[in-house]
C-alpha cells in the first residue's frame, strides 16, 4: 500500500505515456483505390482515458477508427499496426475480430436510428450482445438489459425491453445504442459524432452520460467530433487531424489556451466566441484538400498564414513541443515558442 | 426607433395527424400564438430544438404557409394569399435560404445560370446586363468567374451555400429568412459564410430572420432573439441579455448546454427527459415536465408574458411573481 501511494504522483502526471497502453496504433495508412486518405497515424489509448479526435469533414477522423476495427470495405487497403493489449488486430481472423468488436471495443455512431434494426425490439438487440459476449440467456438477459437501460437513463427501463426503435426519440435511441455498446463490457468505447444529430439539451445529457459511464466502468473513451466545444468538455486529451494526418495532440486544458499548430489556431479563431466581446470571425481561407489532390508537403500549407517555402515540400513530423504536447509544424513552434524551446534545450544540454 | 419590416401577430398553425395507422386524427399545434417583430436592417434569431416550430414560423413569415389564426405584416401591409400575383410581387422582396445548399441547387445547371434565373423569371434588364449582374453578385459573396461556370457538385459546401446566398440576394430582397444556413458547414467555412452574410447585410440593409439551434452563431449575428419551445415563445428580447442572464428555465438550460472550447469544469444544467412530442403537448406550461422549478400552477395554467425592466418578455410563472431585480448586477 505504501508502495502504491509512492507511485501515485508519478503516474498521475504522464499517465497516458508511461503506463502500458491499452490500444496502440502505429503507422496506420488507408488507401482507397490508390488514393491515400490516412497517411500514417500513431496513437495510444490508455486504460480509462478519454481522448477527443477533432477535425473537419474529410480529415480522416472516422476512417482511422473504422480501419482500426476492420470495418472498412474490401476496396480499402490498410497497413500499419493496431494492437489491443499487445494483440495485433490488423489481419486478424474474422472470428477473432467478431469477439473483440462489440466486446472489448465498442463503437457508436452519429445516427442511432440507422444503427438500430427498426423491426426488432430494442431489448432483443441489446440481448443479442449480452448472449454473444457475456454468454447470458433467458431471464438473465432481461434483467441485465433492464440494468443497462437504467444505467443509461432510459425512462421506464423495465417496459422499454419490448419497445421498437421508432417508439423512442432520437436521444433515447442513442441511449439504447450506448446500452448496447456497454453490454459487451468494453475496455474502449469509440463514439463517432454521438451527439451531432441530437438537440442541444439532449447533447448535454448524452455527453454527461458518457462521462459518468466512463468514470463508473473505467473504460476508455474515444470521442470523434467536429465540435471543439464537445471534445473540450468531455475529453482529457485532444488530437487534431487534418488531411489524413495528426497535426497536434495535447492535454485538453492547454490546447485551447495555447494552440501550437496553425490549423488548431485557425479553428479556434474561426469559432464564434460565447463569452466576452464580439469580434469579427477569422475564417481559414480556402478549403480542406481532397485526398486525390493532396499537396506534397504539409497538408495545411496552402491555407496556412505562417507558410514557408519548406512547408510546401516537406511533411513536418509530429514533434514534441513540451511535455505531453506534440505539433506537426515547421513554422509554428519556431515562431511561436522560440524562446522557451531554446531555454529547454540549453537546460537539457 | 427603427420601423419594423416584419410583424407576426398571434400566429398559430396546426396540422392534423393520425395517431397510429388507423387512429383518429389529432391536431398538432406546430406554432401557437406567436408574436414577433423584426426591425429594418436588423437580425432576429429564432432559437429552439427540433419540433419547437421555428421553421414553420419562418415559412409563415414568407407566406409559404397560411396561419390558422393571426396575421403577418410586411412593411405594415398584410401578406396577400400565396400564389397570387400580388404575393409574387411581394415575395421578390423576401427570400429564403436553407441548411442544405446541394438540395437547394439544380444539379444540372451552372451556378451562373441559377443565380441569374430570378432575373430571367421576372424579366429584369437585358440578357447581357443580367449576366453581369449575376457575376457581380457572385463576386460579392466571394465566388469568381470559374466558380460561375461550375456545376454544384464541383463546388465545396461553403461555396455552394454562398451561391445559394447570391441567388437569394440577386432580386435585392429586403428580408432574408435563413433556416440553419451554416449548420451543415465546417467551422472554418462557417466563419466565411457568417462574415459574408453580415457584410452584405450592412451593405444592402438586409433584415434577417435567422433560424438556428447554434447559440454561438446566434450571438454573433443577431441583435434580438426569441426562444421557442413546443410552438410557443418562452423568452424574447435582446440577444446579449438572453445569453448573459437568461431568465426562463429553458433558456437557462439551453445557454448552459452550449459546448465551449477550452471550458471544462462548470455547472451544466442537465434537463430531465426528452423534448416532448408536439402531438402530446403537456398541459399548462409545456416545459413543466422538464423544469426544475415547476410548481403546481405550472401544470394547470399556461403562463402569460411578463415584461422585465430590460425590455424582455418571459413566459414563466416563477418570473412573473419574482422579478429578478437582484440579478441585474451580474
Amino acid at each position: 500500500m505504501a508502495n502504491l501511494a509512492g507511485t501515485a504522483p508519478a503516474s498521475a502526471l504522464p499517465a497516458a505515456w508511461s503506463s502500458q497502453p491499452l490500444l496502440t496504433i502505429e503507422g496506420l495508412t488507408v488507401d482507397f483505390s490508390g488514393v491515400q486518405v490516412i497517411r500514417g497515424i500513431d496513437l495510444t489509448v490508455a486504460r480509462g482515458e478519454s481522448i477527443g479526435i477533432v477535425g473537419e469533414s474529410g480529415s480522416g477522423k472516422s476512417v482511422t477508427w473504422l480501419a482500426a476495427l476492420g470495418l472498412l470495405p474490401r476496396t480499402a487497403t490498410v497497413s500499419g499496426s493496431i494492437r489491443l493489449d499487445g494483440e495485433e488486430l490488423r489481419g486478424a481472423a474474422a472470428m477473432r475480430l467478431d469477439r473483440i468488436r462489440g466486446g472489448r471495443v465498442a463503437m457508436i455512431f452519429q445516427d442511432p436510428s440507422s444503427a438500430l434494426n427498426p423491426v426488432i425490439r430494442i431489448g432483443r438487440q441489446v440481448g443479442e450482445v449480452l448472449a454473444r459476449h457475456q454468454g447470458l440467456s433467458g431471464s438473465s438477459i432481461r434483467a441485465e438489459a433492464k440494468r443497462l437501460f437504467e444505467l443509461v437513463g432510459l425512462p421506464d427501463a423495465g417496459r422499454r425491453f419490448d419497445a421498437y426503435p421508432h417508439e423512442l426519440s432520437g436521444g433515447q435511441n442513442q441511449r439504447v445504442m450506448i446500452a448496447t455498446a456497454l453490454a459487451g463490457k468494453p475496455d474502449v468505447l469509440v463514439a463517432d459524432e454521438p451527439t451531432t444529430a441530437l438537440d442541444a439539451t439532449i447533447q448535454a445529457q448524452i455527453l454527461d452520460l458518457l462521462t459518468t459511464v466512463r468514470r463508473e466502468t473505467g473504460m476508455a473513451l474515444v470521442l470523434i467530433s467536429h465540435d471543439l466545444g464537445v471534445v473540450s468538455e468531455t475529453c482529457e486529451r485532444i488530437m487534431v487531424m487534418y488531411g489524413g494526418l495528426v497535426v497536434e495532440t495535447a492535454p485538453s486544458e492547454s490546447i485551447f489556451a495555447s494552440p501550437r499548430h496553425p490549423y488548431t489556431q485557425g479553428l479556434l479563431a474561426a469559432l464564434p466566441p460565447f463569452e466576452g466581446a464580439l469580434r469579427r470571425l477569422i475564417p481559414i481561407e480556402g478549403q480542406v484538400p481532397e485526398p486525390a489532390t493532396m499537396p506534397p508537403g504539409c497538408p495545411f500549407a496552402p491555407r496556412c498564414p505562417q507558410r514557408m517555402a519548406v512547408c510546401e515540400v516537406t511533411i513536418p513530423p509530429l514533434a514534441q513541443t513540451e511535455a505531453g504536447r506534440f505539433s506537426a509544424c515547421i513554422a509554428g513552434p519556431a515562431t511561436e515558442a522560440q524562446q522557451p524551446l531554446k531555454l529547454k534545450t540549453s537546460v537539457l544540454a | 426607433m427603427t420601423a419594423s419590416i416584419l410583424d407576426l401577430h398571434g400566429i398559430s398553425r396546426s396540422y392534423s395527424t393520425r395517431q397510429g395507422l388507423f387512429g383518429k386524427k389529432v391536431p398538432v399545434h406546430a406554432v401557437d400564438e406567436v408574436s414577433l417583430s423584426l426591425k429594418e436592417g436588423q437580425t432576429l434569431a429564432l432559437v429552439g430544438e427540433s419540433g419547437s416550430g421555428k421553421s414553420t414560423t419562418g415559412r409563415i413569415a414568407l407566406g409559404l404557409e397560411r396561419p390558422n389564426s393571426g396575421y403577418v405584416l410586411f412593411r405594415g401591409t398584410e401578406l396577400p394569399a400565396a400564389d397570387t400575383p400580388a404575393w409574387r410581387r411581394m415575395r421578390a422582396q423576401m427570400q429564403m435560404i436553407y441548411q442544405d445548399p446541394l438540395a437547394a441547387l439544380d444539379r444540372r445547371l451552372s451556378i451562373i445560370d441559377q443565380v441569374r434565373e430570378p432575373l430571367d423569371i421576372h424579366d429584369i434588364g437585358s440578357a447581357s446586363k443580367r449576366n453581369n449582374k449575376a457575376l457581380a453578385m457572385l463576386d460579392a459573396v466571394g465566388l469568381n468567374a470559374s466558380h460561375a461556370t461550375s456545376l454544384p457538385y464541383q463546388l465545396s459546401g461553403g461555396q455552394r451555400q454562398r451561391a445559394v446566398l447570391a441567388r437569394a440576394l440577386i432580386m435585392q430582397p429586403a428580408l432574408l429568412v435563413c433556416d440553419e444556413p451554416v449548420s451543415a458547414l465546417d467551422v472554418s467555412i462557417q466563419a466565411q459564410v457568417v462574415n459574408v452574410l453580415m457584410d452584405l447585410q450592412k451593405e444592402l440593409r438586409l433584415s434577417l430572420l435567422f433560424i438556428s439551434h447554434d447559440l454561438k452563431v446566434v450571438r454573433q449575428v443577431s441583435q434580438r432573439m426569441a426562444v421557442m419551445y413546443l410552438g410557443r415563445i418562452v423568452e424574447f428580447g435582446e440577444t446579449h441579455l438572453l445569453l448573459s442572464s437568461p431568465t426562463h428555465p429553458y433558456t437557462k438550460a439551453l445557454v448552459s448546454a452550449v459546448p465551449v472550447a477550452g471550458r471544462r469544469t462548470r455547472e451544466r444544467i442537465i434537463l430531465k427527459g426528452e423534448p416532448p412530442n408536439p402531438a402530446a403537448r403537456p398541459t399548462g406550461c409545456a416545459f413543466h415536465p422538464r423544469c426544475a422549478i415547476a410548481r403546481p400552477e405550472c401544470v394547470r395554467v399556461s403562463p402569460t408574458f411578463s415584461t422585465l425592466p430590460d425590455g424582455r418578455s418571459v413566459a414563466c410563472h416563477a418570473v412573473h411573481t419574482n422579478p429578478p431585480t437582484k440579478e441585474v448586477g451580474s
